[in-house]
């Protein structure tokens, strides 16, 4: 039933490409994405840039509904493999990687110098020794706050240095004296407090302990394990009560409201405070404060991908585009329009953006090192019990035993050690 | 089918064959089509489903359409036993057997209320039925505002009464009596519809009858109307039972099944494991439909078994 569904879809490819072929007689990349409209509108004139130097490359772009591009990669990777596909860097591309559905191609990341220019990117883009894709843009996660809240507190915001992690600790408390949340997030979406827990883990602990709890080597009950959760336990009376039931949009409104004074977030963020009415004077962005002394610094950047696929038709003008997605040309001009910062260490961003700045600051100094986020390092069962558990413990503090227990039962299930 | 002179020249014996034939081939032609529809769309799923539930598989094909799924028995059944997910969603399914059950009664009274000839009484029924007619989702969507913390009028209500909001979606102990409330809400109309069509068909001589000696109220109810309600409510119930185990659409959209999965039932786990962000394990979603199934197939054999009763009784 399989091929002849393949054989179907073949077919009708095959017809749209034919006569587009005879229209324009160009050598076709095709190229499935999942954009929002503004990174799309970036994605289109990086095409017409790349197709204007190679005038005999026409890349073809389908785009797909964000949430429906998850499902449908599935199926077109085996069924109708396009040249090239988007997905997400670490644990997120295995499952394609070890099916033999996307294109190993350290080759080009040999030729073209990649291995440095891409450097900090290496390491997620890295399984079994090889390269499967081309990270083309990363974002910056931190705490962004709200100046206006700090006055309405009346205590001193926070400057480009941030603040220590008791002095943030004490904040709250003022902040919670005046009727303000201190920290807002939402878990109906579980993935912000995963970048919460994360930053304590990352502070507490540092990246490589982020990095094997991911991967199921650290148990649960260990005292490092335990450290986390003594930190999480600090700021858990702080949080937005409801936040079960809040999508994260609805968070931001309670940051630019004045009602809460910090969220830890990612820097595409910002475009929603802004639209709220926030702009770069009350809108404040500081890294994560550092918890146990001595840590390197470690931050969360997840990294957006395009992959080669293993059924690619044209996988030679594909890896002509990859090598020029890699490119820092392409990727200032690219993240410019989106807001975003390029992976490439060659590329500048916007000087006169202060959030894309202070992240391009933070992350190239980051000296523990790039963290995807909870959910892209670990894999998706494991990452999906520590999100329930991270939520619960949020929700009831005092579990802590039996959310910790059954974690642990979970990772010896994945795990068998 | 045979033509003209094959029938002017046909024997006595053939015709009678071709009687028989009719009678006994017939039946089986005009219910070809839709026996191939109900095998290619709903047998063999339920024999695929329950072949894929013994297989760890990943949804994925390998680049040459080959399955990569590997054979583990009943491996998925035992991990569902010692899965505190599972058991969760099923108690949590067995509360909303239990309590959408309220659809009937509060469905009867109100169609008891609607039931009278008043100028205007059509536009009232409709405005009564209107929750079934809009989508599970936008009620969904609605209750979920109607929840929210911060600005939800239910939460605005608590906070006003006792001082202290309550975000009903994000405590652990309220959220599956939340969401039932949601169902009910059109389940209610659904159910009231039903008998308002079997209150039009009460014998209204019975009812003068019953009047005469000296029969009202609640007696009237219990020993006149309802047993004439009686195909209503056989009906009511299975449209609430079906209704109370397929409960999906609810939970996905006012809490995906969170905090922490105290609102997850059985089918919404299943398309967790199978379908979700963070699943994609095909044969454990494929373990919990098979068991959602069996419980199904519980409840359906049991109306079946009523229904041909009733049947061969008459």
């Amino acid at each position: 039933m399989v091929h002849r569904k393949t054989g179907a879809l073949a077919l009708m490819a095959a017809l749209l490409m034919s006569t587009s072929a005879i229209a324009q007689d160009k050598r076709v990349v095709t190229w499935n994405a999942d954009y929002d409209p503004i990174p799309l509108a970036a994605a289109e004139a990086m095409i017409a840039d790349f197709e204007a130097a190679n005038p005999e490359i026409d890349v073809q772009i389908t785009n797909f509904d964000h949430e429906a591009y998850k499902n449908a990669i599935r199926n077109f990777l085996t069924a109708d493999p396009p040249d090239l596909a988007n997905w997400y860097a670490a644990n997120r591309m295995r499952p394609f990687v070890e099916a033999g559905l996307f294109a190993d191609i350290s080759d080009l990341w040999a030729s073209e110098g990649l291995t440095d220019a891409l450097a900090s990117s290496l390491p997620s883009m890295t399984i079994d020794g090889k390269q499967w894709g081309i990270p083309y843009t990363y974002y910056q996660w931190g705490i962004y706050f709200n100046r206006d809240a700090y006055a309405a507190a009346g205590i001193e915001a926070p400057g480009e240095a941030g603040v220590t992690w008791e002095q943030f600790l004490a904040n709250c408390e003022t902040f919670k004296a005046a009727g303000i949340d201190c920290l807002t997030t939402s878990s109906l979406e579980q993935w912000p407090v995963a970048g919460v827990f994360d930053y304590l883990s990352l502070r507490t602990n540092g990246y490589q302990f982020h990095s094997d709890l991911a991967a199921g080597k650290i148990s649960w009950t260990s005292p490092e394990a335990r450290a986390v959760f003594a930190e999480f336990a600090k700021l858990q009376p702080y949080v937005s009560e409801g936040h079960a039931a809040i999508k994260w949009q609805d968070a931001a409104a309670l940051l630019v409201q004045g009602k809460a004074a910090h969220f830890v977030m990612g820097n595409f963020a910002v475009g929603v405070f802004k639209e709220g009415g926030m702009t770069n004077d009350n809108l404040g962005f500081m890294v994560f404060p550092e918890i146990t002394a001595g840590v390197a610094r470690a931050e969360e950047a997840p990294t957006d991908t395009t992959h080669l696929t293993s059924g690619a038709k044209n996988p030679d003008d594909a890896k002509k585009f990859l090598a020029y997605m890699a490119s820092a040309e392409a990727q200032t001009k690219w993240n410019a329009a989106v807001g975003q910062l390029p992976t490439n260490k060659n590329a500048s961003v916007d000087a006169a953006d202060p959030f894309l700045s202070a992240g391009f600051e933070a992350l190239s100094t980051a000296t523990g090192g790039i963290a995807q986020f909870w959910d892209r390092d670990a894999d998706a069962e494991y990452a999906k019990a520590g999100m329930d558990a991270f939520q619960q413990f949020l929700v009831q503090p005092d579990q802590l035993e039996a959310i910790l227990e059954r974690l642990e039962q979970t990772r010896l299930r994945l795990y068998p050690q | 089918m045979a033509n003209a002179s094959d029938m002017a020249t046909a024997a006595p014996a053939r015709q009678a064959a071709r009687q028989l034939n009719q009678r006994t081939l017939a039946p089986w032609l005009f219910l070809a089509p839709g026996m191939f529809m109900f095998a290619l769309y709903v047998l063999w799923p339920i024999a695929q489903s329950i072949t894929l539930s013994f297989y760890d598989w990943d949804g994925l094909y390998n680049q040459d359409g080959a399955f990569t799924g590997t054979f583990v028995g009943m491996g998925n059944y035992a991990e569902l036993m010692a899965d505190p997910a599972f058991e969760t969603s099923l108690w949590n399914n067995l509360k909303w057997l239990i309590l959408y059950m309220a659809a009937l009664p509060i469905g009867l009274l109100i169609a008891i209320f609607l039931n009278q000839t008043v100028r205007g009484i059509r536009l009232y029924k409709s405005l009564f039925f209107f929750p079934f007619v809009i989508s599970q989702v936008v009620v969904g969507l609605m209750f979920a505002w109607f929840y929210a913390p911060n600005f939800g009028l239910f939460y605005l209500l608590t906070e006003w009464m006792t001082g202290k909001g309550t975000a009903v979606l994000a405590d652990p102990d309220l959220v599956t009596y939340g969401i039932i409330a949601a169902g009910l809400w059109p389940q209610v109309a659904y159910v009231m519809i039903l008998y308002l069509t079997g209150l039009n068909n009460v014998a209204p001589d019975q009812i003068e009858a019953a009047r005469l000696d000296g029969a009202k109220g609640w007696r009237m109810l219990w020993y006149v109307v309802l047993p004439q309600l009686r195909p209503a409510t056989f009906i009511a119930v299975i449209v609430t039972v079906i209704g109370a185990l397929r409960s999906f659409d609810l939970v996905s959209i006012m809490t995906k099944g969170g905090p922490f999965g105290e609102s997850r039932v059985l089918s919404y786990y299943m398309f967790e494991k199978a379908l979700g962000e963070y699943g994609f394990r095909m044969g454990y979603g494929a373990a919990i439909a098979v068991v959602l199934f069996a419980i199904m197939m519980i409840f359906i054999s049991g109306f079946i078994w009523k229904m041909w009763r009733d049947e061969t009784e008459r």
